[in-house]
């Protein structure tokens, strides 16, 4: 589904990393692990095409990216960045605004399907009244994870999704997007954590970034 | 040519200067530490427009067209490099775009000023062309340095904001729109300003010097009423044009942010 060949991204001289070769099938999840500053997070901005690659391609559904509309190819492949930026407004407000994006126009916001996951993470519907520049770290994570999953995303790539919640919520996003994942074959996910039992608990298979770095 | 404006002589000219006294001896007295800096920047005032008045007086004698489109073309280069000169950031080809921007905006404002209003004949008379030209470039420069500045700047701050909507979904036009609004609105208040006071908190330039050459101020106005005009147009279009072909750049095609090409000047 989504396969990636031969990406190599180079930092000044050196190389971050290079030869990373996978391939994302459906249903899958894949655990992206390395050591602080291997560049987990420039790999899943290389795969969403926020930063630029120094060699190698990327590929979804059997089209390489230059292929792809990248409005497009990102509304179906979504990154979730470990610190959510918010914008000015209520936490409605944040979910509602990106529906006015001409990719989303054929859709709408669904507010029953939102409090559908906010109970799934113990939260009452008032979060929505919230004003988002003033959250904590850990709803912002929340605000961020509800602003994906509403668009039906087929991947999602999660960079340390419960990095500032608490471990009772840490088990409730976990389930939820477990619940995500069943409910469509065609779904995966790629995770970074570094809470190697997290990794082993929820991921299927692990790309270890520390094994590619410098080679070749 | 007969003048009905009293002439200054070189001894009233140092009449004048004695005004500069004032500002020595206040910064001696108070240890300002600015004699040196008001020293340089009087000479350079004098020689400046003592040259420039030696230069426009040869330029009105011309009747070369080419001549004056040629130093009009070196006007607007020097009025782009200084539009860029004042922005904090840099990337390659800044300055053709602010010299592209310039040259368009200027050129159809100077077209539709002098050859369709004004009707000057020819269209090149540098009596008229070169002074408007100069006051049209000397304010869109203005609003092309603000307007860039303000764009890139925006782009740095608001780096977070801007690819939080890309990564959801937004094509380049929907994640940058609101900067170049603010941007084009910065780069346009100065000249609305000057449009809202003018006449009530300060004479334009233009007009006190006709009026002081024996035009009759209504005559005067006149003239003032079509360069504000030309101004306003010229800046709009110059700072639209700059902030579009730097959105452009920076938000490139595939729809990427690449403040990776900014580099601080």
């Amino acid at each position: 589904m989504l396969t990636v060949e031969n990406l190599g991204r180079r930092l000044d001289e050196r190389w971050l990393w290079r030869g990373v070769n996978f391939a994302l099938e459906p249903h899958m999840r894949l655990g992206l692990v390395g050591p602080s500053g291997s560049g987990k997070t420039l790999l899943l901005r290389s795969l969403v095409q926020l930063d630029r690659v120094a060699e190698g391609q990327v590929s979804f559904e059997g089209q390489p990216l230059a292929a792809w509309s990248l409005p497009l190819y990102r509304t179906r492949v979504i990154y979730l960045p470990q610190r959510p930026t918010l914008f000015e407004g209520t936490v409605e407000e944040n979910l509602q605004m990106l529906f006015q994006l001409a990719v989303h126009q054929k859709r709408c916001y669904e507010r029953e399907r939102i409090v559908d996951y906010l109970e799934r993470l113990n939260r009452s519907a008032g979060f929505l009244d919230q004003v988002a520049p003033r959250l904590s770290g850990g709803e912002a994570q929340i605000l961020g994870l509800l602003r994906a999953l509403q668009l039906a995303p087929q991947v999602l790539l999660l960079d340390e999704p419960t990095a500032s919640l608490d471990p009772e919520s840490t088990a409730r996003v976990e389930a939820l997007l477990e619940t995500w994942l069943r409910a469509d074959q065609q779904r995966a996910c790629i995770w970074t954590s570094h809470d190697a039992t997290q990794i082993e608990r929820v991921t299927d298979g692990i790309l270890d970034l520390a094994g590619v770095q410098d080679a070749g | 040519m007969q003048a009905d404006y009293l002439v200054i002589s070189n001894g009233q000219l140092l009449l004048a200067a004695l005004l500069i006294v004032v500002n020595f001896a206040i910064s001696l007295t108070f240890r300002l530490g600015l004699a040196q800096s008001l020293m340089i920047a009087t000479v350079r005032m004098v020689v400046q427009l003592l040259l420039i008045g030696f230069v426009l007086e040869w330029l009105f004698l011309q009747q070369n067209p080419l001549v004056i489109v040629a130093i009009a073309l070196i006007m607007a280069c020097v009025a782009s490099q200084a539009a860029v000169g004042r922005t904090k950031r840099r990337f390659v080809g800044i300055y053709w775009n602010s010299l592209l921007s310039i040259l368009v905006a200027a050129g159809l404002v100077a077209g539709w000023g002098l050859g369709v209003t004004v009707q000057v004949e020819p269209w090149y008379d540098p009596q008229y062309f070169i002074p408007m030209l100069g006051m049209v470039l000397g304010n869109t420069l203005t609003g092309i340095s603000l307007g860039l500045d303000r764009f890139m700047e925006g782009l740095v701050e608001q780096q977070d904001q801007v690819e939080t909507l890309l990564s959801l979904g937004a094509d380049r036009w929907e994640a940058g729109r609101r900067l170049i609004q603010e941007a084009v609105r910065t780069g346009m208040i100065p000249i609305i300003n000057s449009m809202m006071v003018t006449g009530l908190v300060s004479l334009p330039g233009m007009m006190t010097g006709q009026i002081l050459a024996g035009a009759s101020p209504i005559d005067a106005v006149r003239y003032q009423i079509v360069i504000m005009f030309m101004i306003a147009s010229a800046t709009a279009m110059g700072t639209f044009g700059v902030v579009l072909l730097a959105f452009n750049r920076l938000l490139s095609a595939d729809h990427r942010l690449r403040l990776d090409l900014l580099r601080p000047s």
